[in-house]
């Protein structure tokens, strides 16, 4: 990225490199929220509407690896993929992907814990119903999961912000390569090292904008939507 | 399905007995539901009717005697279904409520819409059709859940005080579809609080007390000359403990 | 149907996003873990265009303290290191994870230190400097990762007669990261700390820190490259890796580092033999 120029010129200016850095951000970002919902959400579900031995231990667990340090993932994720682990033939240590498998291990438990709770609670409602329908396990889980579409919006939305927001899984995991596995915030952990804190600070102003800016859009389909469906 | 539907009728409760805790929901209740004009079950608060209701429906099962639907002692609900006092609406249209509840009864896709046209006309509910559920009255609520229960084409339809919170006009339109599913040969088993009620669409009465069947007869019967002084002060008005 | 338009959205991200999974047959790229000090020098963003212009080879740059580098490397992670810590290089070689060593460039490293000055060493030589600083328990930030930079510290104490361990204190910081970490921890506390001048000179947030001590013989600082052994890690691209090492070792690459100035300066200075061992 040029020298010398604001963060604030260098989006006026287009600049190329911070545009790659944004959309390799979002792009490794929404893919592991995605994911991570794909999964989370099935499986809070499941804890939700299923009873069995370690249940409870299972639960406290998943509540407690929403925090999950990003930099533990990392490393966790880092030691599978290395040439030297088990995962190694993949070949995909210090590219996106490796980004994008660690920033969904990270969000997994910020959508699923939420979704357990929130599954739980609506089953608790829905259930004489339901059963007098004769909706099967697999019925209540997709029913009771777009029932609950709306508040689990925030849990995703949760983990987006989690993701876009975090340093050290990245960072790990993709070796922050220039003009490969660069995102907005190893750029700003770089430029911070480097002791350009006005850019670094401006980049970090540009990153929050951009989530605000994801979570209005979301707010706003989900007004819509509410109001057709209600 | 190929088979023929199988019947849930008689519906046997042999000597039951419902525990929930330390509490005793039901004492030893038995009783025969055969089809026949509506069956409406009154009592006090507290004597058992939601039990006694859920238990026929499946919803739970005795914690001793036996419950038999047809003689088969499964409790998956096959030819009926229920109405509950507050119904839940689904997070989408009505019709797509009532579609939900035709596709769990296994009804093909190719018929869905036309089969929820049909219903949500019969329960005066077509002009909604579009309209989010929860968006509709506490009355047009109910109906709608008619219209979920209808769809199973059920042998029974159990009912727990359905018009307990609706205003008199919304009882109406209510009752009145009761009534139209009692002349097309549907069992009606309901509870109610309402004694008018009782009089308007009751063939049989059960009366419960403290979780057994007190008394039980024809409403002609029963309330002209109710047996149990229990009945009697019911009848009255009287709070019987 | 909105899902539809909702998943071939997901499959085109995902696609843009992969493209830079698994290397194919036709992948011109090799991973270099290297330094810190190289990379927020700038050196490589200047380097790099040049060698692909030539070569058509895209280098991957991890940087990582020395340590970290060679441990990488160990682990079959990279294809080349390229660090500045001629002892553990060479304990890497023992171990057979390299090739051969090649010295490519030196810089030296200076005494940075506030302006105040507050242990009175300015011009000082080195082990004059590092005496006073711990005789006035003046604040020293230490990199503490294992990096060329920290080991060159480290041999430095000893060499001015100080038993680190003992005469540690709340005075000597060690925060456990890059150069560039260092020297804001240095500008926030007012501190002193090691750096080498390519870092030095590249630095924006000096605040009130400036050289105190430089131009002692014992500052030089020396880097080295080696092709990761592909006996021990098949996986290694040597073609590729060697032509790089080739590169920085030949007239062209040693002409552009001599090349790479900020405000005029020159940060490296180039030294290969081309013998290697």
């Amino acid at each position: 990225m040029s020298d010398q120029l604001s963060a604030w010129q260098l989006i006026l200016g287009g600049d190329p490199t911070l545009f790659a850095i944004v959309r390799l951000s979002l792009a490794v970002s929404l893919v592991a929220v995605v994911l991570a919902a794909l999964i989370g959400m099935p499986l809070g579900a499941l804890l939700a509407l299923t009873r069995f031995h370690g249940r409870s231990v299972l639960i406290v667990l998943l509540n407690a690896l929403m925090g999950l340090p990003p930099v533990v993932a990392g490393l966790a994720v880092y030691l599978l993929l290395s040439r030297s682990g088990p995962l190694g033939a993949l070949g995909i240590l210090f590219t996106p992907a490796a980004m994008v498998v660690a920033q969904t291990i990270l969000i997994i438990p910020i959508v699923a814990a939420p979704t357990r709770q929130t599954i739980e609670d609506l089953w608790g409602e829905y259930r004489d119903e339901l059963s007098a329908m004769g909706v099967g396990p697999g019925g209540r889980m997709m029913t009771l999961l777009w029932d609950a579409r709306f508040s689990l919006l925030t849990a995703v939305l949760a983990g987006f912000g989690r993701a876009a927001a975090e340093v050290g899984a990245v960072m790990i995991v993709g070796g922050n390569i220039a003009g490969f596995t660069r995102t907005m915030t190893t750029t700003i952990a770089l430029e911070t090292s480097k002791g350009d804190l006005p850019l670094a600070l401006g980049l970090g102003l540009i990153l929050v904008a951009i989530v605000i800016a994801i979570n209005a859009a979301v707010w706003g389909t989900r007004i819509w939507a509410e109001r057709r469906v209600g | 399905m190929m088979r023929a539907p199988l019947s849930d009728l008689p519906l046997v409760i042999d000597q039951v007995s419902l525990e929930a805790g330390a509490a005793r929901l039901l004492d030893r209740v038995s009783l025969t539901i055969t089809p026949g004009p509506p069956t409406l079950i009154i009592g006090p608060n507290g004597a058992g009717k939601t039990s006694l209701l859920r238990l026929c429906m499946g919803l739970v099962g005795p914690s001793a005697g036996r419950v038999t639907w047809g003689g088969r002692t499964e409790r998956a609900p096959e030819r009926r279904a229920m109405v509950f006092q507050r119904p839940v609406m689904l997070r989408r249209s009505a019709a797509a409520n009532v579609g939900y509840a035709l596709a769990q009864a296994g009804v093909p896709r190719s018929s869905r819409a036309a089969r929820g046209a049909e219903l949500l006309e019969r329960v005066g509910l077509a002009d909604l059709a579009g309209r989010p559920a929860r968006r509709l009255s506490g009355g047009e609520q109910q109906r709608l859940a008619l219209a979920r229960a209808l769809a199973r084409k059920p042998e029974i339809l159990l009912l727990d005080e359905p018009t307990a919170s609706l205003d008199p006009a919304a009882s109406r339109s209510v009752e009145e579809i009761i009534l139209m599913a009692a002349q097309s040969g549907i069992k009606i088993v309901m509870a109610s609080h309402d004694l008018g009620q009782v009089r308007r669409l009751a063939g049989d009465v059960i009366f419960m007390l403290r979780g057994t069947v007190h008394e039980q007869g024809t409403a002609s019967d029963f309330l002209e000359t109710p047996v149990t002084p229990e009945a009697a002060a019911f009848l009255r008005g009287d709070l019987v403990i | 149907m909105r899902v539809g338009v909702w998943s071939m959205a997901l499959i085109g991200l995902l696609g843009v996003t992969l493209a830079g999974a698994p290397a194919t047959a036709e992948d011109r790229s090799i991973v270099v873990a290297s330094t810190t000090s190289t990379q927020d020098s700038g050196l490589f963003g200047y380097l790099l265009p040049l060698f692909k212009a030539k070569t058509g080879i895209d280098v991957k740059v991890i940087a990582q303290g020395t340590g970290q580098a060679l441990d990488t490397a160990r682990r079959g992670d990279a294809d080349v290191v390229f660090v500045h810590a001629k002892s553990q290089e060479e304990k890497f070689l023992a171990e057979g994870f390299g090739v051969k060593r090649f010295d490519v460039m030196y810089n030296d490293f200076v005494l940075i230190g506030p302006n105040s000055d507050p242990a009175g060493i300015r011009g000082q030589d080195i082990e004059t400097a590092l005496k006073a600083i711990q005789a006035k328990a003046a604040p020293f930030v230490s990199r503490g990762d294992r990096s060329g930079t920290h080991a060159a510290e480290l041999a430095l104490w000893k060499l001015a007669g100080i038993d680190l361990e003992s005469a540690k204190g709340p005075w000597y910081r060690e925060i456990g990261q890059g150069m560039g970490a260092a020297l804001n921890t240095a500008s926030a506390m007012d501190a002193y700390v090691l750096s080498d001048r390519g870092t030095w000179i590249s630095f924006r947030n000096r605040a009130d820190l400036a050289i105190v001590v430089e131009g002692d013989k014992r500052l030089f600082n020396q880097y080295g490259v080696m092709l990761v052994n592909p006996e021990k890690h098949p996986q290694v691209k040597k073609d590729l890796g060697q032509a790089f090492v080739d590169w920085l070792i030949s007239s062209e690459g040693q002409t552009a580092i001599a090349g790479y100035k900020i405000d005029g300066q020159q940060l490296f200075f180039p030294d290969a033999e081309k013998k290697g061992s």
